[in-house]
């Protein structure tokens, strides 16, 4: 049975996507990664150190011909910072991927829609496969899509929130509705809350805290790897309705 | 004459070119992306984009992010 996730004509091995940030260490980070089974992890695009050549590069850890990079626009507030990070972030020759977040308030780390859905026509248009970061806004994710999205990645809850995904119903509606894969992006918190998005129907979760932060990130990464698994095996394999009241499992017949 | 790399006043020598700047500062052109004066420059540009006094030069890697 092929279930492979795929968006523009790439193929994914895996439904899990993780971020590379909030790690103890560069070989914390790899060793995470491999054990959450993922195979697109997700970069920061940041000033190099010219002061210290010899300081580690993250890729030297995670190999981008093991690895499918996805550079995000991760910390910009305006469209043209945006537009002016994933053209860089295209520049190293690593991926035409990019995740891309306008963020519209501090404190919550929402997107900016108005932004994002700008960034998002322009990048589609100069050939960038646009993920976006968005509310679980049916009606955002339909314009974005209309705009050139890939993918519309709607999230679970504010970033590194660890919440789990706050409205079921709106990431139900969006699946119904899209033309293109759905990606749960941000705030959950442990392997359920993947599960659960995995179980709506979604094609991916892509996270980070949840295991950069825990307290084993090593397990909690494994933990994710069969989360997801069980999250879209039970999606397929089709749960049952939810009823008010029992139904007994064994028969009456036969009974004394 | 004088640089501002990554937001660092530098000086330099004359007659650098973006390559030349990247061998002096011991960073491998592979896996960067450079700017200056906000206009990116292809890797295929590095040798021959010779860089004037003034110029602001940006030097971007990926690092750990979410």
């Amino acid at each position: 049975m092929n279930d492979k996730l795929v968006i523009k004509g790439i193929e994914f091995k895996s439904r899990l996507w993780v971020g590379t940030g909030k790690y103890k260490d560069f070989e914390e980070t790899a060793r995470a990664i491999e054990a959450s089974g993922a195979d697109v992890v997700t970069v920061a695009v940041r000033r190099t150190n010219i002061f210290d050549s010899k300081s580690e590069n993250l890729l030297d850890y995670i190999d981008p011909k093991k690895y499918r990079i996805l550079p995000n626009t991760a910390g910009c507030y305006t469209m043209e910072d945006a537009l002016r990070y994933a053209r860089l972030a295209r520049e190293t020759g690593v991926s035409d991927l990019i995740k891309l977040e306008v963020i519209g308030d501090e404190k919550t780390l929402f997107p900016d829609v108005c932004a994002t859905l700008q960034a998002t026509e322009i990048l589609a248009k100069e050939g960038f496969i646009v993920l976006p970061y968005i509310n679980d806004d049916p009606v955002m994710a339909q314009r974005l899509v209309d705009a050139g999205a890939s993918a519309v990645m709607p999230l679970a809850a504010p970033i590194g929130s660890g919440l789990g995904i706050r409205n079921p119903y709106n990431i139900k509606i969006i699946l119904g509705q899209a033309v293109v894969p759905v990606i749960v992006d941000a705030g959950v918190g442990t392997a359920s809350d993947v599960a659960v998005a995995m179980e709506l129907g979604c094609d991916a979760v892509l996270l980070n805290t949840a295991i950069a932060g825990a307290g084993d990130p090593i397990a909690m990464a494994e933990a994710m790897k069969h989360a997801v698994m069980a999250g879209r095996l039970a999606y397929k394999a089709g749960r049952i309705p939810r009823k008010l009241y029992a139904t007994a499992s064994s028969p009456i017949e036969g009974m004394l | 004459m004088k640089l501002m790399i990554n937001g660092n006043e530098t000086e330099s020598g004359n007659n650098l070119t973006v390559s030349g700047l990247l061998e002096d500062l011991g960073i491998e052109p592979a896996g960067v992306a450079v700017e200056v004066n906000m206009n990116i420059i292809k890797k295929c540009d590095y040798e021959r984009h010779a860089l004037k006094d003034g110029d602001a030069v940006e030097i971007v890697n990926f690092v750990g992010g979410g």
